[in-house]
C-alpha cells in the first residue's frame, strides 16, 4: 500500500501458516535435525552417502594404451560439503593470492619456512623451495642473503663460538641457528673426531622469536587445540588427543622426526584407513582403544620421560641436560612460558618483623559501651572525653556521620578547602538566611550580631581570598564612605571580628555611625563574593553599563583652552601658545606600510590614549559670564565660558582641570599683554 | 680635486603660458602633476579622470568610474597606479595602463576631499568631510582601512604625506601633524577654516592656506610663524597653495582669478599671473622644474619659465603639412 511505504513502515507480511514453517537447505532439500539443531552432522544424504545413488568411486581405467595415473587421493576427496564448510575439520576459506597480497609479512608463512627449513634435506638451507619460490622476499631479505646470510642465522658480526653441544640436542633449540655443515667441535669434544681450525668464524645465532600473542580467549593455558595432522597421522596419537601438553611433548609431535612411532608423514593414517600393501610398518590392525589412554595425571606420572624408573636424584644426570635453566627446573614450564633470570628477592624484603608488643598486651579486644555525655556526671564526661577510646559522640550534627555533607566532612577529616566558587544555589544557609533576611528586614533586624558574624565568616573564607578587585562598590558616589567600606572589608577578609568598629569614622556622630554600620553589614551581606550564589553563572560585563553609563571616553590629553589660542594668533604670536602636542599611536600596519618602526610597539590601543571622565559634572551646569578676553583688568577672574545645559559628547571639556590650566594661562597671557602694553606706552 | 660649485641661478618664476588644455570635463575640479612631472591629471565635475601629456598637451585616458564629481588624484611613484577621490564618498585605486578599478574604497561618511599616496604607494590616505583621515592599504584585499584618524572636529580639507609624516588640515581651523615615527600628534592652531596644507621640500616647514586670505609658513617643530602672505582673495571657497620645487617662492590661487606669486624670505608679491576672470580652482607645481599647472573652469592652463617656443614649432609642422 501506498501509504505504508510513505511512512517507512515496512511492508506488511501476511502471516505464514504451519505447514509452511519449514526449513530448507541452499539445494531446496528438507533439513532434517539430528539432534543438535544446528551443525549437527547428518549421515550423507538422507542419511545415505553423498548421492542418491551412493557413493560412487573415481572410475578406474587402466589399458595397454592408457596406463593409469597414480591417483593420489586427498582427504579433501573424502570430504563432504559439511566437512569443508565452517564447522568441519577442514574449513576453507578466501585468501588473497599472493599476486594480490599486501606487503605485510605473512607470519603463518615465515613460521612454516623457518620450521621446514631444519627439516628439509640441507638444514637452514631452502634451497628446494628458493628454486620454485615467487620473488616475494623484500628487498632487505635480498641484500642480507646477497651478503651472505642465510635463513636461520643470525645478522651481526661472526662470532667464535662452541656448537656440537647444542647438536646433540635440537629438540629443545627450538629456533636455534642451525650449525653450519662444516661446523665442528672444539678439543672437548675430541669423541667426534673433528676438529675446527682456530680462525673459523660463524654467524651469530639468530634471535629467538618470542611470540608476542597475547592470549585474548578463555582457553586454560597450555590449551592448543586440535591439531589436524595429529589427529589424521594416525599412530600412537591418533586414538587419544592430548590437547593439554607439556613443553617437550610439544616439541616431540610438532616437528616430524624419525621415530619409531612415526609412520606415513604427510598422507592420512590411523585405524579408519587402514595399512596398505607397500607400507613398510605395519599398523597395529588390531588396535584397540583403552580407557587408560585418556587418562591423565597433573604433574606426570613419574619425573622426566623416558628415564624408565630412574629415581636417582637429578644432579647425577645433569651432566646429559642442558645447563640451561629451564631443564634445571624439575616442574613442567607451561608454553609460552620460561623461568626468570632475576630471582626474587622475596625472603629480604617481602617479609617484615612483627611489631613489638607493648608489655601489658592483652590479645583480647572488647567493646567499650557508648556512653551519652549529656547523661552522666560532668566529671565523668570530661574523663571520658578526654580519654582515648571513647564512643561518646561528639558534634554528630543531627544525623551521625551519615548526614555530614562536604563542608563537615571536610572539616572532620582536615583536608584543606577547594578554591573556587561552589556552583549549588541551595546549599549554604547563610544564602537562605540572607534571601530572606532581605525580603523580611525588619523580622531580622535583632539579629544584628549574627549577620555581623556571617559577614565576617563570608568574607573570610578562602573565595573572597581569591576575588580580584572586581567587587561592587556600594558608595560610589561617596569617595569617603567608599574608602571606609573598603577598609571595613579588607578587614573582614583578614577575619577581624572588629572590623566594623574600626573602619568607622570616629568623627560621625553616634547615629550615623550607627546607620553607616548596619549599611555596611547589609551591603557585605548582600554583594559578598558569592562562594554559594548564582554568581559562578555570571560573570562582569566587558563595558560597565548601568551603573557607570554617566561617564565618557574622551581622549587623555586635552588642548589648551580655545580662546586663548584665539588671542595668540590674533597677536600673531604662533609657537608656544598655539601649539599643542599630544601622543599618538599609530597602527602596527601603518608602520609598516610606511617602512617605519613602530614608536610604540606594545601599546594595544591606535590613536589618542582616552580615558574616562564624567559626563556630567557640577561644573557643566555652571552658567557665568563672559570674561573680557583682551585689555586691562589684571586682575584674572578664572575664565569661565556659559556651556550649554545639555553637553555635546562630542566636543568634550573636562572643566575641573581647566580651572587649574585655564587660571595659569590667563595669567601668562594677561602677563605678556602687560609687558607688552609697558613696551608700547614706553615706546610712546 | 672637487669641482667648484656652480653659480646659484637667479630662481625664475613659472610666467609663461604654454599651453592652454580644453579638458572636456565640466568644471577642473583638481589638476595635479604626477611623480615626474611627465604628465597631468585633471580631476572633473563630470566624474572623470583625464590622464595628459604634458609636454604634447594631448590625451592618454580616461578613467571612468567614480559616481560624482571627482575632487582630488595623485600618482604613484611608478607610474603604475592612480588614486582619485570624489564626492560619491568613494577612493578608487585605478590601473594606469588598463583603465581599471583595481579597488573601491568605501568607508568615508561624506565626499572625500583630497587624497595622496604615501611615498611607496602602499597606503593611500584620503580625507573627508565627515572628519576623518583613513589610511587604506593597497596591499592587502581588504577593504578596511589600516587606521581612522578622528581627531578632527570638523572636515578634512587637505592632506599630504612625507616620509613618516601626515599633514591634515581641517575645517576647525587647526592644523595637525602626525609624526608616525615619534608616535606624536601636533596641533596648530590658526583659527579660521584651513583650504591647503603642504610640506616645504627641506622637511623644515609647512604651509598653510586659510580662508582668512592669509597664507601662512609655520616651523615645523615649534609651530612658530616664519611668513605670512597676503594680498590675493580666498573667502569661500577651498583653492590650492604650493611652495615652488625649490622652495623660493610661494604660489597661491586666488578667487580673483590670479594666481599669487611671494618671495618665501622677504613674503614680497612676486608674480600676479592672469589666468582668467572666474576662481582660480586648482594649482600644482612641478617637483623639479619651473612649471606651474593652473585650473581654472574647464580648463588647464601649463605655464613656464621660457616662453613657448616648442609650440611654436609644433605650429610650423602643422602649416608645413598643410
Amino acid at each position: 500500500m501506498m501509504s505504508d511505504f510513505s511512512k517507512n513502515h515496512e511492508p506488511l507480511r501476511k502471516p505464514v501458516p504451519l505447514y509452511e514453517q519449514t526449513v530448507k537447505d541452499e539445494k531446496g532439500r528438507y533439513q532434517r535435525f539430528h539432534g543438535a539443531f544446528t551443525g549437527g552432522f547428518s549421515a550423507g544424504y538422507f542419511n545415505t552417502v553423498g548421492t542418491k545413488e551412493g557413493w560412487t568411486p573415481a572410475t578406474f581405467v587402466s589399458s595397454r594404451q592408457q596406463k593409469a595415473g597414480r591417483q593420489n587421493a586427498r582427504p579433501e576427496d573424502f570430504m563432504d560439503e559439511e566437512d569443508l564448510g565452517d564447522h568441519g575439520i577442514a574449513p576453507r576459506q578466501i585468501t588473497t593470492t599472493a599476486d594480490f597480497a599486501s606487503g605485510r609479512k605473512d607470519v603463518i608463512r615465515d613460521k612454516a619456512r623457518a620450521i621446514t627449513s631444519l627439516s628439509a634435506p640441507i638444514p637452514g638451507d631452502t634451497v628446494l623451495e628458493d628454486l620454485v619460490a615467487p620473488a616475494r622476499s623484500s628487498m632487505g631479505v635480498e641484500l642480507l642473503r646477497k651478503m651472505g646470510w642465510k635463513d636461520g642465522q643470525g645478522v651481526g658480526p661472526r662470532v667464535k663460538r662452541r656448537l656440537c653441544k647444542q647438536r646433540a640436542d635440537s629438540a629443545t633449540r627450538a629456533f636455534g641457528s642451525a650449525s653450519p655443515p662444516n661446523g665442528s667441535s672444539e678439543s672437548q669434544d675430541e669423541e667426534d673426531g673433528e676438529f675446527v681450525p682456530e680462525n673459523v668464524t660463524f654467524a651469530p645465532k639468530d634471535v629467538t622469536p618470542i611470540d608476542f600473542t597475547p592470549k585474548v580467549d578463555l582457553h586454560g593455558l597450555g590449551y592448543r587445540g586440535l591439531n589436524p595432522l595429529a589427529a589424521l597421522r594416525g599412530g600412537p596419537g591418533a586414538g587419544h588427543i592430548n590437547l593439554f601438553t607439556m613443553d617437550s611433548d610439544r616439541t616431540n609431535s610438532l616437528f616430524g622426526e624419525d621415530r619409531k612411532g612415526q609412520r606415513r608423514r604427510g598422507g592420512v593414517a590411523g585405524q579408519g584407513f587402514g595399512v596398505g600393501a607397500m607400507e613398510d610398518d605395519d599398523e597395529d590392525i588390531y588396535h584397540r582403544d583403552i580407557m587408560s589412554n585418556y587418562d591423565t595425571v597433573l604433574g606426570g606420572e613419574e619425573p622426566g620421560n623416558g628415564l624408565y624408573g630412574w629415581t636417582a636424584p637429578q644432579q647425577y644426570n645433569r651432566k646429559k641436560k642442558d645447563h640451561s635453566k629451564d631443564a634445571a627446573y624439575l616442574g613442567k614450564i607451561l608454553e609460552g612460558f620460561t623461568l626468570a633470570s632475576d630471582k626474587l628477592e622475596t625472603k629480604t624484603v617481602g617479609i617484615f618483623p612483627p611489631p613489638n608488643l607493648p608489655r601489658d598486651f592483652r590479645p583480647v579486644h572488647y567493646f567499650r559501651p557508648v556512653v551519652d555525655l549529656s547523661s552522666v556526671s560532668p566529671m565523668v564526661a570530661q574523663a571520658l572525653q578526654t580519654s582515648r577510646g571513647h564512643m561518646a559522640q561528639e558534634e554528630p550534627s543531627k544525623g551521625g556521620r551519615h548526614q555530614l555533607d562536604s563542608a563537615q566532612r571536610r572539616e572532620l577529616l582536615g583536608e584543606a578547602t577547594l578554591q573556587g566558587a561552589d556552583c549549588s544555589l541551595y546549599s549554604s544557609e547563610t544564602c537562605r538566611h540572607n534571601k530572606m533576611s532581605l525580603l523580611n528586614p525588619s523580622r531580622f533586624a535583632p539579629h544584628a550580631e549574627q549577620q555581623q558574624q556571617e559577614a565576617l565568616s563570608v568574607w573570610s573564607g578562602p573565595t573572597a581570598q581569591a576575588q580580584t578587585g572586581q567587587t561592587f562598590k556600594p558608595f560610589e558616589r561617596t569617595p569617603h564612605k567608599q574608602a571606609r567600606y573598603d577598609l571595613y572589608i579588607d578587614q573582614l577578609k583578614q577575619g577581624d571580628r572588629d572590623a566594623l568598629e574600626l573602619s568607622l569614622d570616629p568623627t560621625m556622630t553616634e547615629w550615623e555611625r550607627g546607620r553607616e554600620r548596619d549599611e555596611f553589614v547589609r551591603a557585605a551581606l548582600l554583594y559578598k563574593p558569592s562562594s554559594s550564589s548564582l554568581s559562578c553563572r555570571f560573570t562582569r560585563g566587558k563595558q560597565d553599563d548601568g551603573v557607570e553609563a554617566d561617564t565618557v571616553e574622551v581622549t587623555r590629553d586635552q588642548e589648551n583652552d580655545v580662546d586663548d589660542k584665539q588671542a595668540a594668533v590674533k597677536m600673531k604670536m604662533f609657537g608656544k601658545l598655539t601649539r599643542d602636542t599630544f601622543e599618538w599611536h599609530p597602527d602596527n600596519l601603518l608602520c609598516k606600510r610606511f617602512n617605519i618602526p613602530d614608536p610604540y610597539p606594545g601599546s594595544g590601543f591606535v590613536g589618542m590614549p582616552k580615558v574616562k571622565r564624567d559626563k556630567f559634572s557640577v561644573f557643566n551646569f555652571l552658567t557665568v559670564s563672559e570674561s573680557p578676553t583682551a585689555s586691562a583688568s589684571p586682575a584674572p577672574q578664572g575664565n569661565k565660558q556659559s556651556v550649554p545645559l545639555y553637553p555635546d559628547t562630542f566636543y568634550l571639556k573636562c572643566y575641573r582641570e581647566e580651572f587649574q590650566s585655564v587660571g595659569a594661562l590667563t595669567f601668562i597671557v594677561y602677563y605678556q599683554i602687560y609687558s607688552l602694553f609697558n613696551l608700547i606706552t614706553r615706546l610712546n | 680635486m672637487s669641482f667648484p660649485q656652480p653659480k646659484p641661478e637667479v630662481p625664475q618664476l613659472p610666467q609663461n603660458l604654454l599651453r592652454t588644455i580644453d579638458c572636456q570635463q565640466g568644471a577642473v575640479r583638481a589638476v595635479r602633476f604626477n611623480a615626474d612631472g611627465n604628465y597631468l591629471l585633471s580631476c572633473g565635475s563630470d566624474k572623470s579622470l583625464k590622464l595628459w601629456s604634458v609636454s604634447r598637451g594631448t590625451l592618454l585616458k580616461t578613467y571612468s568610474g567614480h559616481g560624482y564629481e571627482v575632487l582630488d588624484a595623485d600618482g604613484s611613484y611608478d607610474n603604475s597606479q592612480l588614486c582619485s577621490c570624489s564626492s560619491d564618498k568613494t577612493v578608487i585605486l585605478w590601473d594606469v595602463a588598463t583603465g581599471q578599478v583595481t579597488r573601491k574604497l568605501r568607508g568615508h561618511a561624506g565626499k572625500v576631499n583630497c587624497v595622496q599616496f604615501n611615498e611607496e604607494a602602499t597606503v593611500i590616505l584620503s580625507g573627508s568631510i565627515d572628519g576623518t583621515v583613513r589610511c587604506w592599504d593597497t596591499r592587502s584585499r581588504k577593504f578596511d582601512p589600516i587606521q581612522i584618524l578622528d581627531e578632527a572636529q570638523d572636515g578634512v580639507s587637505s592632506l599630504k604625506v612625507s616620509e613618516h609624516e601626515l599633514l591634515t588640515g581641517s575645517v576647525d581651523g587647526r592644523v595637525r601633524r602626525y609624526d608616525l615615527r615619534m608616535g606624536q600628534l601636533h596641533v596648530d592652531f590658526i583659527n579660521s577654516p584651513i583650504t591647503c596644507v603642504c610640506f616645504s621640500a627641506d622637511g623644515q616647514c609647512t604651509l598653510t592656506s586659510s580662508l582668512d586670505s592669509t597664507v601662512r609658513l609655520l616651523d615645523k617643530s615649534t609651530g612658530e610663524m616664519l611668513g605670512e602672505y597676503t594680498g590675493h582673495k580666498m573667502k569661500g571657497y577651498k583653492l590650492d597653495c604650493c611652495l615652488s620645487s625649490k622652495d623660493t617662492h610661494v604660489l597661491s590661487c586666488s578667487e580673483d582669478g590670479h594666481v599669487y606669486c611671494w618671495d618665501l624670505v622677504e613674503g614680497s608679491l612676486m608674480l600676479k599671473l592672469p589666468v582668467g576672470k572666474a576662481v582660480v580652482q586648482s594649482l600644482s607645481f612641478h617637483p623639479s622644474e619651473t612649471r606651474l599647472l593652473t585650473a581654472m573652469e574647464g580648463r588647464v592652463q601649463v605655464w613656464g619659465a621660457e616662453p613657448e617656443e616648442t609650440e611654436e614649432e609644433v605650429v610650423v609642422v602643422q602649416q608645413e603639412k598643410a
